[in-house]
Order: C-alpha cells, then structure tokens, then sequence
C-alpha cells in the first residue's frame, strides 16, 4: 500500500533532484578522468604526499616488541601450559622427562575418539548424526589424516572455550553499558570481523612468535564476535516480563543475569556458540601459516608443491571435520533448547544420569590403554589407511589432457573479456573521483556523518599509497561479488517458488557455508592453475550463499495475506511478483547481496596464496617478511573496503525498510 | 416509585466504611517521561494538567493517581490500552521508579526503602503474575515454581516440597516434569500462579494475568481465580482491559484514562452513578442484574406479604427468576434477620427489561 502510492508519486515530483545530481556528479568525474593525462595527481595519488604510515606502525611495534616481549612470552607459556596437555592429549602423546628415558603416555586412541564421535552423535541427534559424525572421524582416521586433524582439534578445542567465556562477558558488559557497545564493542567488532584474516597474524607473529600459541590466540580474536554478538542479541531479546518477574521475585543483580536472563537466550547463546565453532575451524586452517600445523599446514605445504592431490585430501579431511563439528554444535544447541526428559533425572548415580558420557569415557579410556600394547589402537595402522592422492592427480592429468583446450579457451575468454577491461576501468579510476561518489552516495543514503565517514575511508586508500592494489582488489571482488549475485539471486528466486528446489539447495549451501574457505581453492586449483581466474571461480563459490540464502528468505516471508490482497485486487502473476513481492522483498535481498560482497572481500584476500596482485598479496608478503607496518596499512584498508561496502548497503536497506514501515 | 427509589440509592451509597487497614496506597503518583521529567513536576509539586505536560514535551504515562487498596481486596485496575494501567501496577511494585509521589505499603514509604530491604519484600511479601507468563524456559514446571524459593537460597528438599503444595493448589498435579514450552495457555498462566504464589505473599499483583488466554479457558480460570482467593484472601491488585473480566472478580475497581484515574468503585456504583460518559460507556453493555444489588432495588416495606427473603448485598439475577415465579415482594433483611426494605417483582422486571428510568440508557 505504501508501495503503490510511493510509485504512484514519483512521477508527479516536479523536478527529480537526485538524478540531477549525480549526473552532474558523473560529469564532474568524466571531466577529471579526461584531465587525467595532464595532472596525473589526479587518477593516481602522488607519491611524494604518501603519508609514511606504514613506517609508523612498524615503529610502533618495533617498540612494542622491545618492551613488552617479556609479557607476551610470558602468556605465551601460560597459554601453551593448557594447549600443550590439549595438543599431546589429541595428538602428540604426553612426554615426561627427556632423552631415551622419558616416559611416554599415549595420546588418546582413535578407535576410542571415533567411538565417542558416535555415541556424542547418537546422545544430541540420534543413530543418523550419531552415524554422520563417527563417520567423519572414521574418514579422517582411514585416509590418513588423524594426527593433523587432531592437532586442529586440539587447538579448537583450547580456542573455542576461551572464545566463548570471553565473548560472553564482553557482550554481557556491552549489553549493561550502552555507551561502551556504542563507542568501543560495536566499532571493533566491525572491525574485527572485516579485516583480513592475514592481517591478525602479523602482530600475534612479531608479539608471540611462532607457535602454536600465537595461532590460537588470533583464533580466538577472529573466532570471538559472534559470541558477543549473539550474547548482546540474545540478552535484548529476552521479553521485558522475564526481567520483571526476576526482579519481582527478589533477585539480586547477579542472579537476575545468571540464573534468569542468560539461561533464557540459551537458544541465540548456542548459535553464537556453533558460529564461534565454525569460525575457530576456519581461522585455525588459515593459522597454520604461523605454526597452527594440522590440516592447514597439510594444504598449505601441497598447494606450495603443486601437489593437488595432497591438497584436495587433506582439504576433504578439513571438510569431514567442519561438518561433524558444525552437525555436532547444532544438534547440541537444538537439544538444549527442547530438553524433554520426564522425570526425576537428577536422581541416580553419575552412569545413570549420563549413560553416554560415562560410556564414551570408559570406551576412550579402554582403548587408550589397550593402545599401549595393541599399537593399531593407539596409531592407525597402515595397512587399513587409504590414500586418494594418485587417483586426484590421474583425474586432473587426464582432464589436463583432454579438456586443455576447453578449460585454457575458457580462462583466456574470462582474462581478455571480462577482467581485463573491469581492471583497467578500476585501475584508471581517478581517486579523487570515488572519493567524491562514494561520498555523494553515502549523503543520499545516510546524511553527513556517513557521507564523512565513507569519504575518509575512502581517502585513506589513497593517502597511504595504496590506491592501486586497493582498486585491484575492488575489480576482483566486485566482479566476483557481481557473478555471485547472478547466479545466487535467480537460484533463490526459483528455491523460493518451488519447495523442492528449497529442499535439494538449502543443504548445499549449508554445507557450502561451514567448509572453511580454504577449501575452496584446491579444486580451482586443479583445473585453472594459479592466477585471478582462479581466485575469481573460488571466490564466486564461496560467496554465492548468502545471496541464494537471503534472496529466498526475502520472498519467502512476504506475509502472504499482502500476496493474496495482491491476487484478489486482480494482480497477474507477473504484477503480483514485481508489484508487491519483489519491493517487500528487496531490503532482505539487499542484505544478501551486501553478505555477498564482505564474503567475497575475505576470499579474494585469501586468494592472494594463489598469486593475485592486490591489498591481500600485500599482506601476505608482509606476513612472510614479518613486516608489521605494511601488513597492518594493508589490512586496514581491506577492511576499510568493507566497512564503505557494508554502511552503504546497511544505509539503503535501512532507507528501503523505513519506506515499508 | 421515584423516592423509594431514591432513598434505595442513598442507602447503597451510605455503605459502612470497609474496617479492612489499607494494604497498598498510592499517593499522588506521577510517571512521567521526558527530559528532566522529575525536576519538571518537582518544581511543581505533582500538579500539572495534560496542557502543562504537552507545553512541556512530556509524556505523562500515569498522572496524579490516589489509591488505596484495603487488605484482602481485590482491587482491579481497568483501562485499555495505552492508559497506563500496566506503568502504574509498576511503579507500585517499583519496578518502574515513578517520577512523583509515593507508594505507601502498609503505611511506609515503598520509595525510600533500600535495595536490599526492597528485595526482601518482594521475596516474601510480594507476588505476581505476568499477562505472558514469563516463564523461565529452561525450567520445568517443579523447576519454575521452586525458582522464587531457590533463589532465596532455601535447600532444595523443602523449596520443592512447598512447590509441590502450590503444584496442587493449582490442579497441575502430573505436571511436574513438563517445561513451559509443552503446557498450554491456561495451564502456562497456572504455573505462572502457582510460582507467584510460592513465597506467600501478601499483596499479589496480576498483570492482565488472562489476556493472553481464549475466552473459555479465560472464564475458567477467573473462577479459579476466585476459589484460590477464597482459600487464600490476598491483597490483590489485578489489571485488565476486560470490563467484563473486572465486574466479575472485582471488590473495587479503578478506571484508567490517559494516565489518570477517573473513577473508582465497586462495580455496582460505576454502573448505578458512572461518573463520565467515559465510564457509562463501558458500563452500558453490562447485565444490570449481575451487577445491581438487592440494596440499590429496595424501597422501604409497604407492609404486605413478601414472598421469600434476600440479604442487602444479593445480586438481583440470583433471586430474580424466583421473585418473578413468587409474584410477591422480597424481604431485604440485614445480618440480624431484620427487614430494612423490600424489593418488589415489579422493579425486578423493569430492571431486566431495562426500562427503569434510572441507569438503563437508549
């Protein structure tokens, strides 16, 4: 209703003052492009006026490294006392003493962790994620993959706890002080979660060295912001009465908060708790790069060698470990929030009261002290493990052979057609001119305050010298965030026509969604070698979720009493969807699309592994150089991208969503 | 007729004061909300008209109320939404800090008590019920009941023991084991009871307890309402939007209009004297004879044969199908046995058939 009349309106406005100004605008920027040959300044910013933050930064942490070494080495021993006993209980076997007459205590046997992959299964969500989970193990044990996913796991499994304890008094801190989620949680959080992954090594790898210790403590810095989040989230959203009756019925503060409040947004609590499950998977992957090992180091070494078969394996291994965990978190945070045991439950001895904890104990028990004299319980024995290394690289010889022709006349296509010419438009684009646009964007959408804001982000692109990889970087990501959505978009629209498409894409992209994006370079990899192709079909993959996902969900809760007053006013089908769906769909769309372009901006960096040539190959350069000042400069301007990307859509849709009431 | 009728009225009217002590008492309570609102009606020592607060940019969601609720009443609290019932069922239970005024319980200033001395009232002397329930969740029923008790730190044996006491009190025996999430309405809103009334309270504050309820299980639980009051004989504030829900619980009630109080009664006098068309409004629809007691009907004894008798207090439906089968006048006899009035058949059929001349409107 408020649709129709806004169309209705439109037309009849006298003069339209908006599209008069951004032609005006774009002329503006024409006109500077032209004069581009004469004051070069102006297309790109002048080397002479780079502000020397990158020798600042560095200054910083050279001084923070001289003087405060003595605390972090000191939290590093502190944290590796609990991640040593995690890393040796999984993986490495406990060692006493030293030289030939330590005395070894195994590590936990495998049959026994498979076993207790299953009954956690069976306890959470029954014979099928019982099967699933234990399955996955059982992969991981049986291709050869068991010490580096357990010493993945025994990271997450120190990593996550930290996350999730932190996470929660930070959000319940910014969740009792509003002038701190305002002025200090929300703006780091923001920034926390759009800076690259790269980015957070640098420092933890000058300020903790590396180890094992200084991967988990970046895991648990990227890992931690859903875990506030969802705490801020879920203690707003517990009904006022809940509060009152606490209060009324003579709480004190404390139990107020612990005993009725966060008990109550148990069920937000828990996604925040798979999200930080998922996230610490993700990160520790990419950790291996400052001594993480496990499964991560695994791809990282093959994909260094070329060894794609390597890869792919050890990438399933990563996928078979998402999956378990991600199924595992669900199913625990599903089962939380129905708890339906009848009862007296409390009563009874501690087997009886959990049969299935007590029984993975003594199976993990059993087996860990069978292994000390049957060895096929305490290591998998060869002679079971598999390999499907050869039978990859066979398959991508064999594709190589044969469809050369068809995959390099594709790739060449995409170069000469399609990247090329988006990459000299982005490169030749005159500084000035996207600081001037963008800005003028951010007022029309946001006011002044935005319109600062973004204009200064923008700025600093180009202030700090970095104007060129930063539009390298805007090419890759815009062009794969734009497939993305024309592939994503008609692929909701149809999942959200027909139930049964929705049944066969909604566990796709679930699982698309937890596979760490590591994963999805090796396939790429295989088949287009290194280079922006590649990062482009990958980022594309990874990035085509969301906006599938929220596409969907947008029309699919359109209330359908608007559809059927929309149908009884004599709407066709046509009308009905352009008329009414689609405008109270397209704030939901929108966001999608904005998921879409931060997913995107935080594949294309981790692309530079694979020879991009942007802000991310900057940073990773920096990261091997242990250059802090370069690598921070760059990663904040990544992130900088996607702060301008996400206020600028978060603007609109907030705009489009108060036009709909 | 006309002074018979009269005098009928002022005896209605000239009821005994209610010997009962003032349980609850709000004196001049404002809660106003806008900047520097408790400076703004500080200065002007809790007087200010509607104009003033708009002058002002003001909200103010209760204005100048004065009540007072007499022990063991059921004092109802009746507006529709939006007129500041629920801020005011708040600010006596101070979970809301009104702006002006004070709250009186038991004689002594509800506002000045400290934090912790507010928390012992409520842990023991306070209970209520929320319109949706507001259950913990993750508790099941023995579980919610026992949480008020919990927290106070009693031991686990006697606080589920005293859960299981209010467990049946409530008819929610076999229950115990349940979580909310798999009860229903009604029976959602008898655990929310049974909890409230856990620590046993003295003053029981309902918040539109059935509002979220059907109407069936609503009637039903009214009903329940009134046997455990039987039972129990609290001080009872109760709000609801339901004029019809206050006239069949209420000793009293107060009716809200933008904040502010513009009638207080027993449901008999807002519907015999409704002080504003606001008030006659509400009352218009309501079955007289439900209402209207034998008091209000009487005139004094024209000295004939009376065919059965009734007490001053008798709600005119409960006698009226036999006064009309009698044909002859009823005695009004008061607790001595002795008559003070009588009503007559006739006056019964006028009043059902609404054409008496005084209450019944077009």
């Amino acid at each position: 209703m408020t649709i129709a009349t806004d169309l209705g309106a439109r037309p009849s406005r006298p003069l339209p003052f908006w599209p008069m100004v951004w032609a005006a605008a774009l002329a503006a920027v024409m006109v500077l492009a032209l004069l581009g040959d004469r004051f070069p300044a102006l297309i790109d910013y002048p080397a002479a006026a780079v502000v020397p933050l990158t020798d600042w930064v560095s200054a910083i942490m050279a001084w923070l490294k001289a003087n405060i070494t003595w605390l972090t080495r000191s939290i590093t021993a502190i944290l590796g006392v609990p991640l040593d006993f995690a890393l040796s209980l999984f993986a490495k076997n406990f060692k006493i003493g030293a030289g030939p007459e330590a005395i070894v205590l195994p590590r936990l046997s495998w049959v026994g962790i498979v076993v207790a992959a299953f009954l956690a299964g069976r306890a959470f969500g029954g014979w099928k994620l019982g099967a699933l989970v234990g399955g996955c193990f059982l992969y991981i044990a049986l291709f050869g993959k068991w010490t580096s996913a357990m010493l993945t796991l025994g990271l997450i499994s120190i990593a996550v706890p930290f996350c999730i304890v932190t996470g929660l008094l930070i959000g319940i801190w910014a969740w009792r002080k509003p002038w701190a989620e305002k002025l200090i949680v929300s703006p780091s959080l923001d920034l926390m979660q759009t800076i690259p992954t790269f980015a957070y090594l640098i420092p933890m790898l000058i300020l903790f060295g590396n180890s094992p210790v200084s991967a988990m403590i970046a895991t648990a810095i990227f890992a931690m912001p859903p875990m506030v989040r969802a705490t801020m989230l879920g203690l707003s959203r517990v009904p006022s009465e809940i509060g009152d009756f606490s209060e009324m019925a003579g709480c004190t503060a404390r139990q107020k908060l612990w005993r009725v409040l966060l008990p109550s947004a148990r069920p937000t609590l828990m996604v925040g708790v798979n999200q930080v499950i998922m996230l610490a998977l993700n990160m520790v992957i990419i950790a291996s790069m400052i001594g993480a090992g496990g499964l991560g180091y695994d791809v990282l070494l093959a994909l260094r060698a070329l060894k794609v078969g390597e890869a792919m394996e050890a990438g399933l291994a990563i996928v078979a470990l998402a999956i378990a965990l991600d199924r595992l978190s669900q199913a625990m945070a599903r089962r939380q929030a129905r708890g339906h045991v009848h009862g007296d439950a409390e009563a009874g001895p501690f087997w009886k009261r959990y049969p299935n904890l007590s029984l993975a104990l003594v199976v993990l028990a059993a087996t860990t002290i069978a292994g000390l004299f049957i060895p096929a319980f305490a290591d998998v024995p060869k002679a079971i493990t598999m390999t499907t290394a050869p039978a990859w690289k066979a398959g991508v010889s064999w594709i190589t052979i044969n469809l050369f022709d068809v995959i390099e006349a594709v790739r060449v296509a995409l170069i000469l057609y399609v990247l090329n010419p988006v990459r000299a438009f982005c490169e030749g684009f005159p500084w000035l001119g996207a600081v001037f646009l963008l800005g003028l964007a951010a007022f029309q959408l946001g006011g002044a305050r935005l319109a600062i804001l973004v204009a200064a982000l923008t700025a600093y692109c180009a202030v700090t010298g970095l104007w060129e990889k930063t539009m390298a970087t805007v090419y890759l990501v815009g062009i794969s965030a734009f497939i993305s959505c024309l592939i994503g978009i008609p692929i909701g629209l149809w999942a959200s026509r027909s139930d049964r498409v929705e049944k066969i894409v909604t566990p796709i992209i679930d699982t698309l969604q937890v596979l760490p994006s590591f994963c999805f370079i090796i396939p790429v990899v295989m088949l287009f070698r290194v280079g922006d192709v590649t990062a482009m079909i990958a980022t594309v993959a990874f990035a085509v979720v969301p906006a599938i996902r929220y596409t969907n969900h947008g029309l699919r809760q359109v209330p359908p009493a608007l559809m059927e007053a929309a149908v009884v006013s004599g709407c066709t089908k046509r009308q009905t969807f352009f008329r009414v769906q689609l405008p109270l769909a397209l704030p939901e769309i929108m966001l999608g699309i904005n998921q879409t372009i931060l997913m995107a901006l935080s594949m294309i960096i981790i692309c530079a592994m694979i020879g991009t040539r942007d802000l991310g190959q900057e940073v990773f350069i920096a990261l091997s150089k242990a250059d802090a000042g370069r690598g921070i400069v760059a990663g904040l301007a990544i992130a900088f991208i996607g702060i301008i990307a996400d206020r600028l859509f978060g603007a609109w849709t907030a705009k489009a969503r108060g036009k709909l009431g | 007729m006309n002074a018979a009728v009269d005098t009928g009225l002022s005896a209605a009217l000239a009821r005994p004061v209610d010997p009962r002590p003032i349980k609850l008492a709000c004196r001049n309570v404002w809660k106003v909300f806008g900047p520097d609102a408790v400076d703004w009606i500080g200065t002007r020592d809790g007087r200010a008209s509607s104009a003033d607060l708009a002058e002002a940019g003001l909200v103010g969601a209760v204005r100048h109320v004065d009540l007072e609720i007499r022990q063991g009443e059921i004092f109802i609290i009746m507006g529709l939404s939006g007129s500041g019932k629920s801020t005011l069922v708040r600010c006596m239970s101070r979970l809301i800090e009104p702006t002006f005024g004070t709250v009186e319980f038991e004689g002594k200033d509800l506002l000045k008590v400290s934090d912790a001395e507010l928390i012992e009232l409520r842990r023991h002397r306070m209970g209520m019920v929320f319109q949706n329930f507001a259950l913990l969740p993750h508790l099941n029923v023995l579980e919610n009941i026992a949480f008020p008790l919990s927290i106070q730190g009693i031991d686990r044996a006697k606080r589920e023991a005293r859960a299981r006491e209010v467990i049946e009190l409530v008819g929610l025996r076999g229950r115990e084991h349940f979580y909310p999430r798999e009860l229903s309405g009604g029976q959602q809103q008898r655990v929310g009871i049974a909890r409230s009334l856990a620590t046993k309270p003295e003053v029981w504050f309902l918040d539109e307890p059935f509002s979220a309820l059907d109407p069936l299980i609503r009637r039903e639980m009214q009903d329940e309402l009134l046997r455990l009051q039987g039972v129990l004989h609290k001080t009872i504030a109760f709000i609801t939007h339901d004029f019809d829900e206050a006239i069949r619980l209420a000793d009293r009630i107060a009716i809200m209009k933008d904040g502010e109080v513009i009638q207080t009664g027993t449901p008999e006098e807002l519907v015999v004297n409704p002080a504003t068309d606001y008030v006659a409004e509400f009352t218009r629809d309501v079955q007289r004879a439900k209402v209207i007691s034998a008091r209000s009907l009487m005139r004094p004894c024209a000295g004939g044969e009376h065919g059965g008798v009734v007490a001053p207090e008798a709600r005119i439906a409960s006698f009226s199908a036999g006064i009309v089968a009698a044909g002859k006048p009823f005695a009004v006899v008061n607790g001595t046995g002795k008559p003070i009035g009588e009503v007559t058949p006739q006056a019964v059929i006028d009043l059902l058939a609404g054409i008496d001349g005084r209450g019944a409107r077009p």
